[in-house]
């Protein structure tokens, strides 16, 4: 019998199904440990947090009932590859709203630290960190700002201890996994 | 007591010095005195998202410097006092975590302690200073003006950690807002996200909150917005001439910082409080005035 060639709509019926293989039933207690994410085992998937969730609204894939759901099963995988994890705009409307108390934006957190720790990390951050170790504030200031607040009557800027920046980026073991990130 | 360290926070004096300008002055009429940061480094919530830990030192050592200087910290910034209350609250709370960051702080020769308070500028205004005293200093009430108020999220939420009016419902802005005079109007999703988090992410749907806001304060005839955060700030000022070209439409809705109101309240001129400074054009209402 020929093998009929899969239709988009074969493939992504396929993507529905969730094998046992793929499934490291382990990974919500690692998740567990992190911080805030403690009550992953709690969620009844009531679905008040994809509700309530403003980038939801505007966004086909991201549904936070969904991650939650996906990170109990142990789709580790899965969650660690996909770009959808880093639209959660940290509102809390859904710590605030879930009836069981699950840091649903805290387990999201959780997934985004992981995803840096294999060396996964959105551009916006990679810039970020470095404007941080460079200059203390996460946006490089211009000079010509630095001149109009004398003009505007504003005190000069405080000023960044980088030897202490860059000491906080060692010792926490950012600044090695900053040296993973792929870019 | 009124005297603070004043947390300006990264975006401020980047990109809108407006609100750091209108602040100092409306606070130094009110008597409050200012201290600026010895040292600074950012608050640590644009690092949260990848690595935790770092989050937690880089807000800690602002804490530690407010410790030393024996002064409660003033953020401006609803997203740095978010961070630095949350990580204050965090670290007074759990031994085992204190013990942990300090282990980090030890590196650069600090202690968290635990002996001061995070207040945002709303925060001071309502709990510190009080509506009354604010209402004497008002000289030229703005009867004229009705405005909408957009809080932003980290001020009051998650409701939990900032324990300060209601999430659902905010009415600290609402209630600084009638003391100046203006009529503070209600529209739709008052309490939603102005965008701002993930626009380095998706621009897209980062405009796209921004739009719905702008377009549900504009259904209630709004004169102006008013925000009490950079990040909400730019989302509806700088951005609005870019949400204008994407959906080819119109709003022309000014973005005042509230210290700005109050100003103008308080019979400062539209100079003084950096007005000229917003993206979009505020001329029309200030000649109301």
């Amino acid at each position: 019998m020929a093998e009929t060639e899969k239709t988009p709509e074969t493939k992504a019926s396929e993507k529905m199904v969730v094998k046992s293989s793929e499934m490291d039933p382990r990974f919500k207690y690692e998740i567990g440990k992190m911080p805030g994410a403690e009550k992953i085992m709690l969620c009844f998937q009531c679905g008040t947090c994809t509700a309530d969730c403003p980038i939801a609204r505007f966004n086909d894939f991201y549904r936070p009932r969904k991650l939650i759901r996906m990170t109990q099963l142990g789709l580790k995988e899965r969650l660690l590859s996909n770009d959808v994890i880093w639209l959660c705009s940290t509102c809390f409307t859904c710590i605030d709203h879930c009836p069981q108390d699950v840091g649903i934006a805290n387990i999201v957190r959780a997934l985004r630290n992981l995803t840096v720790e294999r060396g996964r990390m959105p551009l916006v951050y990679k810039e970020l960190a470095a404007n941080i170790l460079k200059t203390g504030y996460a946006y490089v200031i211009p000079e010509m700002r630095h001149k109009k607040r004398g003009e505007e009557g504003l005190p000069a800027l405080p000023k960044a201890n980088l030897e202490s920046v860059a000491k906080l980026f060692n010792v926490t073991g950012f600044s090695k996994t900053l040296e993973k990130v792929k870019t | 007591m009124s005297k603070y360290l004043l947390f300006l926070g990264c975006v401020i004096p980047y990109r809108i010095a407006s609100y750091e300008i209108s602040a100092r002055k409306v606070l130094d009429k009110l008597g409050v005195e200012l201290v600026d940061m010895p040292e600074f480094n950012c608050c640590g919530f644009p690092l949260d998202p990848v690595y935790h830990d770092m989050m937690l030192t880089l807000a800690s050592r602002n804490l530690c410097l407010a410790e030393q200087q024996n002064l409660n910290i003033m953020p401006l910034c609803n997203g740095c006092f978010g961070i630095l209350n949350h990580v204050n609250k965090e670290l007074k709370e759990d031994k085992k975590l204190r013990e942990k960051v300090n282990g980090y702080l030890k590196e650069i020769g600090m202690e968290f302690k635990g002996t001061i308070a995070v207040k945002h500028l709303i925060h001071v205004l309502t709990e510190d200073i009080g509506l009354e005293k604010i209402k004497d200093t008002v000289k030229k009430p703005l009867a004229q003006l009705r405005v909408a108020q957009h809080t932003g999220c980290h001020v009051v939420r998650p409701g939990k950690d900032v324990g300060f009016d209601d999430p659902e419902n905010p009415k600290t802005l609402k209630n600084l807002i009638a003391v100046t005079g203006a009529k503070c109007l209600d529209y739709m999703d008052e309490t939603e996200c102005c965008g701002a988090p993930i626009i380095g992410i998706d621009d897209k749907i980062s405009l796209q909150l921004a739009r719905e806001k702008l377009d549900h304060v504009r259904a209630v005839g709004a004169q102006a917005m008013i925000t009490v955060c950079p990040f909400c700030h730019m989302m509806f000022d700088l951005n609005q001439p870019r949400i204008e070209r994407a959906y080819n439409e119109k709003f022309s809705i000014p973005v005042l910082h509230y210290p700005q109101l109050l100003g103008l309240a308080m019979g400062m001129s539209p100079d003084e409080l950096a007005i000229k400074e917003l993206r979009v054009d505020a001329s029309q209402i200030v000649s109301l005035l």
